[in-house]
């Protein structure tokens, strides 16, 4: 080893604690980057090779009934490779020790033969029998929900009869990786399971022997999607065909695209941070390395080291350092994306995940964050190349300091010495400083990203549960029913409030848009499910126009006063012409809403309800699930309280394990920053801090030199942060915003307050580090030497 | 008889770094008297930094007694030498220690703003002759009048004593003298009982006292009959 690279080991050994503190933050970045594309990639493997290997549709279909003979024309379509036409129903589910009933999604499997299109994944004992009606095959989630397993019995409500059904085998679904029961925003695998029966058994059940009632497809490589909806819709259209849609719109393919699309947008932003961050760390300590020994540059190059060695010996540091943040960064990255692709493979339901490492996203990171690093170092590096070894062996010239604005005007004059000492250093360094306060900033913005998630949850609960839907319970019945039907329903037990609610099937189209879409009928006087603006007031319901979510518009790039043609897609299936009369906020989907007057006329078969929204007596609960349970021809309940427990507790974990290494990451940089930033100053001036002591100053006198300088740079870092911090969650708001989900923009004040008071924490911490130091500064020593 | 200022008796200083002992102080026995002008002489290395800065409350002795007046400062803690060093004592040192981040006359008044019983800053930089630059930051200022700027400072909080470390050691002669002069100006006029190290032997010629330093003891120690202005001193 030459004694160049000896220097280099004794250097690192020498700035380790410094080192360190930059490897971590250069670790945080490359960990990011391992984690989040590394668990977007296994994740879209992990569904891609589930999806090929179960043959997952490529194009659904609802309709009410079609002959069994009709999958034949399907399976003529040009560009279909395989049609699986079935049976399915929503229908309601009593098991024993569960209070509230949930509900179940029955599809059929054909007899005898595996399906050609989402074949089940059978996990344990056996598919349903086709010669017994009450064999059925449910989904894992469910299974376990229950401690369900093979040859265990609960209830169920078909086609009005209660049937109790044995359980032949426990399966999962391509389908239903993420499986949302009716009206809930967050899965509930105890409310909701997925019941698989044999097509015979199934058929009998619903009255629907040598028919169908839903159709999935697979098409060949290659083919038009487009042209094999537009057939598809054209062969089901006098079934009674809610409109076919593609695989992007299947409800858990596209739960799963969003999610995919938000880690990849996180991984474009935050892992960039930290990269930043460390580049910068890395410029400060290089850039004083190389002023600290610059004689010593001097003698090298006068001695015969070539500039070209001499920076070479410089940026191995950097690259020590940045080796040691990688390695670190691979570390830790495995280690969260092994545990983040666990939580999914918790929360989405694969038969089996598929862990891979990616070796080039390793070496992608490592690649990254080596060129930050020595990108960082470079500008620092320049100056040796540079430096002529006569420049370089004489003491460079002294630092011209310079009378601050503000004193000109008398403004600092309240200020000690010390305290003006402190801040004409921190203006000496203008770009340091700002730096600084930069670097310090973003820890401030990764915690207000932070904890604007909790902010964001609880105004989207405040505003869905509170504002927008506020019943208790919602009723959807079997058939859409006459008006009369409220009537029964207020007299069941525990029911306070009944409001009507119906929802129909539509095709919406404007200029080159369509969508299939739901129409959802309003009424102005609701007190329940009321159509809302953002702050919670009630939205004037048109008469005669469509009232659209700001997602609805943006699907459709329609506007206030452009006319949508709407075709309903059930019923008579009438079409009409009619302006958008209002646009209102949404965060969940896509909803349309019209006056429910207008839905009536519109549909042509005079006022009908869909089932009605609920406003339950707590104490009384009980009386109502067991009225249901035993009328099940009204059709199934699904419970908004419920929903809400569910989406509370399930946003609460994910939040507490995203505030969390959020916090950890944010501390990090926020420590590297300040830690480094006080190191350097103590380096720069520790002849002056020296002096000070010499003339009695105390050591905590001393300290507030430091102090000055490093509060100032803190204190505008707040700020900065917070605007950092407003600019990373609009950036997370784009990423996140989806069809099925949209972020509101709300940021709480306490946010900021406590992103700041955290981060303050954590400088406080490089602080008292720095305070030691202070204790131990050698006063002669530094007397003796010249500057 | 003058009374005593400092009173040093057997102290020595021994530097422990791994296994090699540095014996800098061998029992060094020595008084300072109150009003005078003590010259320190003698080889490189000979200790004298060491006693200045253990009687300047910067560093302590491992054996032996040192008292300031009534004072005993054998014994005390780094708090109580601060405070000491705050009140009692002005340094100057061969390489100025200003503060590049303040002008001459915040220089001064860095230190009058924490003293008792300060000067007027401008009054101490006329005291040294630099009435006219008090605005002006180190990096504007020569050496010698760094070195002037130094003495103004450890002068500004009227210290009983001043101590200086090779004050004219990175200065031309005439430099030298102007900044000398400057000491003896102060010694006379605000009676501040005060020490120099030097290598100049012919600096001994201005002191009331002379001590000459060898290998960590005091080898002789002599008082001047009569004594030379420091402007009609040249090297
Ligand atoms: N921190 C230290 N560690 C070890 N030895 C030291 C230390 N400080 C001083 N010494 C040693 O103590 C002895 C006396 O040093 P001192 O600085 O007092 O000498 P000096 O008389 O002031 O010399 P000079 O005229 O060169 O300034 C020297 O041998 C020196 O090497
Ligand atoms: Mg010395």
């Amino acid at each position: 080893m030459g004694a160049l690279d000896r220097k280099v080991l004794r250097d690192f050994g020498r700035l380790w604690a410094q080192a360190l503190a930059i490897a971590l933050v250069m670790a945080c970045g490359v960990a990011s980057l391992v984690t989040f594309i590394g668990a977007a990639r296994n994740l879209d493997e992990t569904r891609a090779a589930y999806y090929e290997r179960y043959r997952f549709g490529d194009i659904f279909a609802s309709l009410k009934r079609a002959p069994a003979n009709v999958a034949g024309k399907i399976t003529a379509i040009d560009g279909v490779a395989a049609v699986e036409a079935r049976v399915r129903d929503l229908v309601i589910l009593d098991i024993t020790g569960m209070r509230e009933p949930a509900s179940g999604m029955a599809i059929s499997l054909p007899d005898f033969r595996e399906p050609s299109v989402n074949r089940p994944f059978l996990r344990d004992g056996r598919l349903p029998h086709p010669g017994n009606p009450d064999e059925v095959a449910v989904t894992e989630a469910f299974a376990k929900a229950h401690g369900f397993s093979p040859g265990a019995r609960f209830q169920a409500v078909l086609n009005g009869t209660k049937r109790t059904l044995t359980i032949s085998g426990v399966v999962l679904s391509p389908e239903f990786i993420y499986a949302l029961g009716p009206g809930d925003i967050m899965p509930d695998d105890k409310r909701f399971g997925i019941l698989f029966f044999s097509q015979r058994a199934l058929a009998g059940l619903l009255d629907l022997e040598g028919a169908f009632n839903d159709v999935s497809v697979r098409l060949l490589k290659g083919a038009n999607e487009q042209a094999v909806l537009d057939a598809l819709d054209r062969i089901l259209e006098v079934y009674g065909g809610a409109g076919a849609i593609p695989r992007k719109d299947q409800q858990s393919h596209a739960f799963l695209d969003s999610e995919l699309e938000q880690l990849r947008s996180i991984a474009g932003i935050i892992p960039p941070i930290f990269l930043a961050v460390s580049a910068f760390l890395i410029n400060m300590i290089l850039s004083r390395l190389i002023a600290l020994e610059r004689e010593q540059i001097g003698l090298f190059k006068a001695v015969g080291y070539s500039s070209t060695a001499v920076a070479a010996h410089y940026i191995k540091l950097v690259v020590a350092i940045s080796a040691l943040g990688i390695a670190g960064g691979f570390a830790l990255g495995t280690w969260l994306g092994n545990g983040m692709f666990r939580l999914y493979g918790d929360f989405f339901h694969f038969p089996f995940l598929i862990f891979r490492t990616h070796a080039d996203v390793y070496l992608i990171a490592a690649a990254v964050s080596l060129l930050a690093g020595v990108a960082g170092g470079l500008n620092a590096v320049w100056k040796t190349v540079r430096l002529a070894p006569a420049v370089a062996m004489r003491p460079p010239s002294p630092t011209v300091y310079r009378k601050l604005a503000p004193e000109r005007l008398g403004l600092l004059k309240p200020f000690s010495r010390l305290t003006v000492m402190g801040l004409r250093h921190l203006m000496r360094h203008p770009v340091r400083s700002g730096l600084t306060a930069l670097g310090t900033s973003f820890a401030v913005g990764l915690l207000v990203i932070s904890m604007f998630f909790a902010d964001i949850t609880n105004a989207l609960t405040a505003w869905l549960y509170d504002q927008h839907q506020r019943q208790s319970a919602t009723l959807i019945f079997s058939e859409e029913q006459g008006p009369g039907a409220l009537q029964a329903v207020r007299r069941l037990p525990g029911v306070l409030d009944a409001e009507p609610m119906r929802s129909v099937s539509a095709l919406l189209r404007h200029a080159h848009h369509e969508r299939r879409m739901s129409l959802t009928a309003a009424t102005p006087d609701a007190q329940l499910v009321r159509v809302v603006d953002d702050a919670g007031r009630p939205v004037f319901i048109s008469k005669t126009g469509l009232t659209l979510t700001e997602r609805a518009a943006a699907i459709l790039e329609a506007r206030r006063g452009d006319l949508i043609d709407v075709q309903l897609l059930q019923g008579k299936r009438r079409s009409a012409r009619l302006p958008v009369a209002e646009i209102v906020p949404s965060y969940f989907g896509y909803a349309v809403f019209m006056h429910a007057d207008a839905l009536d006329r519109l549909a042509g078969e005079g006022p009908r309800i869909g089932g009605a929204n609920l406003m339950v007596d707590a104490h009384q609960v009980d009386a109502l699930y067991a009225a249901i349970k035993q009328t099940p021809q009204i059709g199934s309940l699904t419970l908004q309280d419920a929903s809400r427990a569910k989406f509370d507790e399930t946003l609460e974990q994910n939040i507490v394990i995203a505030t969390t290494v959020y916090v950890m990451l944010a501390v990090i940089v926020a420590f590297g920053v300040v830690y480094n930033a006080a190191r350097i100053q103590l380096s720069e001036r520790a002849r002056e801090l020296a002096s000070l002591r010499v003339l009695g100053f105390t050591e905590r006198e001393v300290y507030s030199v430091l102090l000055a300088e490093l509060g100032a740079i803190v204190m505008i870092a707040q700020p900065l942060g917070w605007l950092i911090g407003l600019g990373l969650c609009w950036l997370v708001v784009n990423g996140f915003d989806s069809d099925l989900f949209r972020m509101p923009f709300v940021i709480e004040a306490d946010t900021f307050a406590i992103a700041s008071l955290v981060t303050l924490a954590a400088v406080a911490v490089s602080c008292i580090i720095i305070w030691q130091r202070i204790l131990n500064l050698d006063l002669i020593r530094v007397l003796k030497t010249r500057e | 008889m003058a009374t005593p200022v400092f009173e040093a008796r057997n102290v020595t200083k021994v530097y422990r770094t791994g296994d090699v002992e540095v014996h800098a102080l061998r029992g060094i026995d020595a008084t300072l008297y109150e009003g005078e002008l003590t010259v320190m002489l003698g080889p490189s290395g000979s200790g004298k930094s060491t006693f200045l800065n253990i009687i300047g409350g910067l560093d302590t002795a491992t054996s032996g007694q040192v008292r300031f007046r009534d004072w005993d400062l054998t014994d005390a803690s780094s708090r109580e030498l601060t405070r000491f060093r705050r009140d009692h004592v002005g340094f100057v040192f061969q390489f100025y220690n200003l503060i590049p981040s303040l002008t001459a006359r915040e220089n001064v008044s860095l230190v009058t703003e924490i003293s008792p019983r300060p000067m007027k800053p401008a009054d101490a930089l006329d005291m040294v002759d630099l009435g006219d630059r008090m605005d002006h930051f180190p990096a504007q200022l020569s050496g010698g009048e760094q070195q002037r700027v130094a003495i103004a400072r450890a002068i500004a909080k009227q210290p009983e004593v001043l101590l200086c470390d090779e004050p004219t050691g990175a200065l031309d002669s005439e430099t030298g003298v102007t900044v000398l002069k400057a000491l003896e100006h102060i010694n006379a006029e605000l009676d501040t009982s005060t020490a120099i190290i030097t290598h100049n032997v012919g600096i001994q010629q201005m002191a009331h006292r002379v001590f000459s330093f060898l290998d960590g003891r005091i080898a002789e120690t002599h008082v001047n009959d009569r004594r030379v202005a420091a402007e009609s001193l040249h090297w």
